[in-house]
């Protein structure tokens, strides 16, 4: 099965972040991957909509679940998938990153997915390199396709972002998903708070256009969507937080704090989660409430739509230069 | 024999003595002979070198207060002669240069190392910094007294502030003691610690490590008190925000004598300027928010900033191309120091003698430099300046053998168009090169 349409309807060749995505191409990927979640149910999984097309996976920072998704999404479409993962340390050694950037355009790769702990650095990568650039989360910036699986899992169990009120709790200030679904929520009409200890959150953070609580069980009351963050372990001790049981006490999720939200308010976490930290086993466990799971699935099935369509552009791009160019009867 | 050069028929600009007419300038032997309205006004002088100025602006040569190089130790982004072409290709005779280099410039045979590879290599004067701590530690003072004697017209740990306030009590005691001038910087080290950005907004929604403004002004506050218990010389090298220009305001009108700087960049540019993380947009301090901008320009207008610097640091492509948060800091700024400081004049803000003073008087006074005046006897550090020329930022034709300027592509009105060192032209914009 292959979707109907092959519209580019993104206007970038690139996905970078969410701030720049207007609320038309945001529906579009969501669809798209409507589509494609229902292929990765069926017993035939692949396509070979991105056959002979190379996706290079650039991890400057481990993560096993978005490299592992987006390679399973590159290989799904027929794509050649190459993984690299650079050590930091190789890389600060004399090279700059627009070396290592020049020597994978060399490579001639069609699609480039790039994880850095530099906010700025997948940008800085689709100004120099020839291919579409996704960025699978950098620095403290942004994690587009977090934010597109979060969503699409939000509107396949509710319909619409209409009115929502969807609860961001955690260490916003480092992080990228936050920011990501504070920009696409806000976009699709939703209502957002952000909930956190002072220290975790970014100054002027209610310029977003969010609301902000210190009080969990306030921040909680009437929510639709509790999304919980991840708290990185070597922020927990004294820190920014000075305990992690200090923090499990006021800002973990537990049945005690979730009973404040909307009755059947979904719970959603990026993964992956500290039990005991910021979520507890008891709701993280809880198939009547937690839809973390399903996030996992979604994953796939979200970058498997921003590859298809990212690749649209290349093949637009590539018949025009060539092909068009022979229409036309120039030699 | 004599050697002369006659100015005639030049818009004279003296902000030291509040010369501002046209009129005719004498150079005998690289010194201002005479100066005046009516010189050289009813005769053509018979001297073999005469300069029709054309109305143009003759002024001292300007002085900038801060300048870091990459001699020794980086050569490859900056030299001392490379620097002083730059220089001298912006209207500024005088570089006083920051000890940042690699050994540290603290100890006396280091500051005369700057001064003889200076002699024979550099187009412009050169008057070196001196560290004041040994290895910019933070914890043992340099020999001040020794360095002095050398030729180290102030000290400073460059953009390194002293987090120690014991170490700097102490140190500023002693420089009083020889009646040395101490620059100091103002970011708390612990708060801005990581920071590549100003705390906000825009900072947020960049994800970018930021720290708050506020950094500057709890240094600010902290120096003045040392300075008022110790009545050391002490000028902020460059500072950047309203709370520490509101400090400064606040020790000069109690009587403190406490003087400070800003950098162009922080007159021209603020925090949203880092665009799409511009690694060229990152300085130290970085750029702030408009308000505070705003505010510097004021300073400046109104003579509590008493002098506008470059900040001129020279960065190479290794250390630039990288991501925002490990870029090195640092702009590029002796080329376009006086284009911005004139905007200050163009937009109506200060006369363009104010602005000048700010460039020339000023920092001679805070240096005691032998400069920055159109005084009969004075070094004839002279510049000649089209203040209207329009004219637009071309990275690829800077002097400077680094290429970080933050103004690439930006468009100005007024620059240098020859400049003298000791009544030798040291750079003629019409000459084909």
């Amino acid at each position: 099965m292959t979707p109907a349409s092959a519209d580019p309807f993104l206007k970038s060749s690139h996905l970078l972040g969410i701030e720049h995505l207007s609320v038309g191409e945001i529906a579009a990927l969501l669809d798209l991957g409507e589509v494609y979640a229902a292929l990765n149910r069926g017993a035939k999984k692949k396509t070979d909509l991105l056959k002979g097309r190379t996706l290079i996976n650039l991890f400057f920072e481990s993560s096993t679940r978005t490299q592992s998704s987006f390679e399973l999404a590159g290989k799904r479409l027929g794509a050649d998938v190459m993984n690299m993962s650079v050590k930091t340390s190789s890389v600060s050694k004399g090279e700059t990153l627009i070396d290592t950037a020049t020597t994978l355009n060399a490579m001639r790769p069609d699609i480039l997915v790039v994880r850095h702990q530099d906010s700025g650095a997948a940008e800085l990568l689709s100004r120099k390199l020839d291919c579409c650039v996704v960025n699978a989360g950098d620095g403290s910036h942004e994690h587009p396709t977090q934010a597109l699986l979060d969503a699409l899992t939000i509107r396949r169990r509710r319909g619409s972002f209409e009115g929502l009120i969807v609860a961001i709790c955690g260490d916003v200030l480092h992080s990228r998903v936050a920011r990501s679904n504070i920009h696409l929520l806000l976009k699709m009409g939703a209502r957002v708070r952000l909930v956190a200890p002072r220290t975790l959150l970014p100054a002027d953070a209610d310029r977003f256009g969010v609301e902000i609580f210190h009080d969990m069980k306030k921040g909680l009351e009437g929510a639709d969507i509790v999304m919980m963050l991840r708290l990185q372990l070597e922020r927990m001790s004294g820190a920014f937080v000075p305990s992690t049981r200090e923090y499990f006490r006021f800002y973990g999720l537990d049945h005690e704090k979730l009973k404040a939200a909307k009755p059947g308010a979904l719970v959603m976490h990026p993964g992956p989660m500290n039990r005991g930290v910021e979520i507890d086993s008891a709701v993280a466990d809880d198939i009547e409430v937690s839809v973390i799971q399903e996030q996992v699935e979604m994953g796939v099935a979200i970058r498997m739509a921003v590859l298809d369509a990212l690749s649209r552009g290349l093949a637009v791009e590539g018949r025009s230069a060539r092909v068009a160019r022979k229409e036309e009867g120039a030699p | 024999m004599t050697k002369r050069i006659a100015f005639r028929n030049a818009r004279l600009i003296d902000p030291a003595s509040g010369l501002d007419v046209k009129g005719g300038l004498l150079v005998e032997n690289g010194r201002i002979a005479d100066v005046g309205p009516r010189l050289f006004n009813d005769a053509e002088p018979n001297d073999p070198e005469v300069i029709d100025c054309k109305g143009l602006v003759l002024a001292p040569g300007l002085i900038d207060a801060r300048v870091f190089t990459g001699e020794p130790g980086s050569e490859y982004r900056e030299t001392l002669e490379s620097a002083s072409q730059a220089a001298a290709a912006g209207g500024i005779t005088t570089i006083v240069v920051m000890p940042n280099t690699e050994p540290a410039i603290d100890e006396p045979s280091l500051v005369d190392f700057i001064l003889r590879r200076a002699a024979a290599t550099a187009k412009v004067r050169v008057a070196p910094m001196a560290a004041l701590t040994k290895g910019f530690g933070g914890e043992v003072m340099t020999e001040i007294g020794l360095l002095q004697e050398a030729g180290a017209v102030a000290f400073t740990d460059g953009d390194r502030t002293i987090s120690n306030a014991r170490v700097l009590r102490r140190a500023l005691a002693y420089a009083n003691t020889f009646g040395a001038l101490i620059v100091g910087h103002a970011e708390d080290p612990d708060l801005t610690d990581g920071a590549a950005v100003t705390e906000g907004e825009f900072a947020m929604r960049l994800g970018l490590p930021a720290a708050p403004s506020a950094a500057e002004a709890i240094i600010v506050e902290r120096d003045i008190r040392l300075v008022e218990m110790t009545g050391a010389r002490y000028h902020f090298g460059q500072i950047s925000t309203r709370a520490a220009l509101d400090a400064i305001a606040a020790a000069k009108e109690r009587g403190v004598a406490v003087t400070c700087g800003v950098a162009a960049h922080h007159l021209a540019l603020n925090e949203l300027d880092v665009g799409s993380y511009l690694t060229f947009m990152k300085v130290k301090p970085p750029l702030r928010s408009e308000a505070d901008r705003a505010a510097m320009v004021e300073g400046v207008a109104s003579g509590l900033i008493d002098i506008v610097v470059s900040s001129h640091d020279p960065q190479a492509a290794d250390t630039k191309r990288q991501t925002f948060a490990q870029a090195a800091f640092g702009a590029i700024g002796l080329e376009t120091l006086l284009p911005v400081a004139l905007g200050l004049h163009h937009d109506g803000r200060a006369h363009l003698s104010h602005v000048l003073k700010a460039l020339t008087a000023s920092p001679a006074k805070i240096f005691g430099l032998n400069a920055g005046t159109l005084a009969k006897g004075a070094p004839a550090d002279l510049v000649l300046i089209d203040p209207d020329e329009p004219f637009t930022v071309r990275e690829s034709e800077l002097k400077s053998r680094a290429r970080n300027t933050p103004f690439e592509g930006r468009r100005f009105h007024g620059r240098a168009v020859k400049t003298f060192v000791g009544g030798v032209c040291v750079f003629d914009r019409r000459a084909k090169a």
